[in-house]
């Protein structure tokens, strides 16, 4: 009776704190590395973050500044050092299918047909439901990504954008609570790739889940997200100062280039991600132990000559 | 998907680029290419064959001592022609005798009811000497009619006895190498263990295995009456030795296999939470399939290797004992046999090697194999 009577008031305080949405998954003095003693290297350093209920989370960083580890954290696929981390006030400890995770290279099981890839997850996910309910459920994430023309083709058989189209239905359909994407249209062509961000936004914005996606492009982040957390490059990589994106939805690439809101914010991201790295080189550099070579101020010869096409010199 | 792409798959899955370009061809694409590809992989092999042929000729013309020659091409042939004759009239031979004791059979059968009814008229000293008679006939009848030929096996009865006896080596060798080969790959600690084995034992001669298979083999069969046993010893033997040679490039490559397995295959199954028994079943065996099946390819070209050694040594009635035969024998067509019989062998382990390479075309989707 007496625990009751302790804890009745605490919750009330939590609830009365927030004025924004609950956050779905919390990340406290997150820290994580690898390797142990000399070799050891740290990857993530302090890392504190409220992920909302419903809201799209971009997080934007170069490569090599710990981002996928980032992602594999949130997934369970990796553990975390130090800090907390939770989903639902629940410390996470594994993979679990509420966390649905799009691979940035696909993942698909090259030996399963399009149908079977989403099969399996649907399978594996919702065992208790009857063998037809499942056949639907798989057929309408199918079509949701519109690949019912292909739905018997295996992996190999398709363009690298069809495949991410099969990965993220195949993710989708566990029903995810949050929904995580690596990366997703790393690996595509430029043409693919804004497709595909529109067609990611049209399926978020009839579903308002809780998204967290990975990129290394502003302008992606900027079209998709609430908000934007650059991650700071690494080793020790931690998060920056979140933007909030308050551009008006549904939003279209085309009309967002001529917005100067868009504009603004791009740079914005763009000048703080460019100056920490500076910083970031900068502090490398002074920190490094490997001796320090002055360069000479030199320029090849030739470039301090004018140009002079060799034909006309000949002449 | 139409007929041209279909086929198309085909000439790859079965690893066939000869019939590429037929294909091509017919589906009226341009001729000019497909000629290329014709002469590339036709008529270069048949030039080729020819050239070798020529050489072969040549060479017997040669090759000649006192007591022996290199047989031609021609000669070969024609011993070829004759092996088949001769398993022809053997099994013509083998079916008149069968006929002769069938007859015999329902003589001796008509012969006791005669027999029957003479002791059911006569009188009662008498019935008993007509008895026994009839007795005496029915047996003669049930011995006719179970007549089997215990001729000598033939050419053809010896390759059927080898390739039974090289499948049923490859089968217990792949029974054995494919579950230990999943644990080693799946497991480092069981791995390690298994490491010095591999290491020794892999690169053992067939000929070193063969008398501690057949020690073995002996044993178990101690007791045994040949006549009740399922199998003779020297095709146990011979079938053993096949086993402990392709055993190895099984094993270590289903190890590779299963250890290779993209950590993102098991990312994905860690995510849906698979039990240990679907994720072997539904991720990783599937996903090792194609390494597999490259080992069992080489496995069966080891095994059938080692089988015509090991039913020379083993005295089993198979290809390896036709040639030791034909060579001790020395009559003037034996060198012609032994080449036409090294020709088959060739070709059927050519087709075991294009049958391995099919299935595993098959179980490896986007990434089939070179030819």
């Amino acid at each position: 009776m007496s625990t009751a009577v302790l804890t009745d008031p605490k919750t009330k305080i939590r609830v009365s704190q927030s004025s924004a949405p609950q956050p779905i998954i919390q990340m406290r003095e997150v820290c994580k590395g690898f390797g142990s003693g000399v070799t050891r290297n740290e990857v993530l350093t302090n890392i504190n973050l409220n992920v909302r209920e419903g809201e799209f989370l971009a997080i934007v960083g170069f490569s090599g500044s710990g981002k996928s580890t980032f992602m594999k954290l949130l997934a369970g696929l990796e553990t975390i050092d130090s800090g907390t981390l939770t989903m639902d006030g629940q410390t996470i400890t594994g993979p679990n299918p509420e966390r649905g995770l799009v691979f940035q290279n696909y993942s698909l099981l090259p030996w399963l047909t399009v149908r079977g890839n989403i099969a399996l997850s649907v399978n594996s996910v919702f065992r208790k439901w009857g063998r037809g309910e499942r056949a639907d459920h798989v057929e309408k994430f199918i079509e949701m990504v519109g690949l019912t023309h292909a739905a018997h083709r295996r992996p190999h058989e398709l363009s690298g954008g069809m495949r991410q189209r099969v990965s993220l239905a195949r993710t989708l359909a566990m029903k995810p609570k949050v929904l995580l994407l690596d990366e997703p249209l790393s690996a595509l062509d430029a043409m693919t790739r804004s497709v595909l961000q529109e067609e990611i936004l049209k399926i978020w914005e009839e579903e308002r889940q809780t998204c967290v996606m990975i990129t290394n492009d502003v302008d992606e982040a900027i079209l998709v997200a609430d908000r934007i957390v650059p991650l700071n490059p690494g080793p020790n990589a931690s998060l920056g100062p979140a933007f909030t994106v308050e551009l008006d939805r549904p939003r279209k690439s085309s009309e967002l280039n001529h917005s100067d809101a868009f504009k603004g914010l791009r740079n914005a991201v763009t000048n703080y991600l460019v100056a920490v790295r500076q910083k970031s080189r900068e502090d490398e550099a002074a920190t490094t132990t490997a001796p320090k070579v002055e360069l000479p101020d030199l320029e090849p010869l030739a470039m301090k000559l004018p140009h002079v096409s060799s034909l006309t010199a000949a002449k | 998907m139409n007929w041209r792409g279909k086929l198309l798959t085909f000439c790859k899955v079965t690893g066939m680029p000869v019939l590429e370009p037929f294909v091509r061809l017919a589906a009226g694409e341009d001729v000019k290419e497909q000629l290329v590809g014709i002469s590339k992989f036709v008529l270069l092999p048949a030039l080729a064959i020819a050239l070798f042929i020529g050489l072969w000729s040549a060479a017997a013309k040669t090759i000649v001592s006192d007591s022996a020659q290199l047989p031609s091409p021609t000669a070969t042939w024609n011993a070829g022609i004759e092996l088949f004759e001769m398993h022809a009239d053997q099994r013509q031979a083998d079916r008149d005798a069968k006929k002769e004791k069938l007859t015999e059979a329902v003589e001796s059968l008509a012969m006791a009811r005669g027999f029957d009814e003479l002791a059911a008229k006569a009188t009662e000293e008498k019935k008993s000497l007509y008895a026994a008679e009839a007795q005496k006939n029915r047996k003669r009848a049930v011995l006719a009619a179970n007549y089997t030929p215990s001729s000598a096996p033939t050419f053809i009865d010896q390759i059927i006895n080898s390739l039974v006896t090289v499948a049923f080596g490859f089968l217990i060798a792949t029974a054995i190498a494919i579950p230990i080969g999943v644990m080693c790959g799946m497991s480092p600690w069981v791995n390690a263990a298994m490491t010095p084995f591999i290491q020794v034992f892999k690169p053992v001669s067939p000929l070193a295995w063969l008398p501690i298979a057949a020690v073995v083999i002996i044993w178990a069969y101690s007791g045994t009456d040949p006549e009740d046993a399922l199998f003779s010893k020297a095709f146990l033997t011979s079938a053993a030795t096949v086993s402990l040679c392709s055993l190895w490039p099984t094993l270590v490559n289903t190890t590779f296999g299963v250890a290779s397995v993209n950590q993102d295959y098991l990312n994905v199954a860690r995510v849906l939470k698979l039990s240990w028994a679907q994720q072997l079943y539904k991720i990783i065996l599937p996903a090792s399939l194609p390494l597999m099946f490259a080992g069992l390819r080489i496995s069966l070209g080891v095994g059938w290797m080692v089988l015509i050694a090991a039913d020379m040594l083993a005295q089993n009635p198979g290809l390896g004992k036709f040639v030791w035969d034909t060579y001790q024998n020395g009559s003037s067509v034996s060198y012609a046999r032994i080449t036409f019989s090294v020709i088959v062998i060739g070709a059927i382990g050519l087709v075991f090697d294009r049958i391995m390479i099919c299935l595993r075309n098959l179980v490896s989707f986007g990434d089939t194999a070179p030819a």
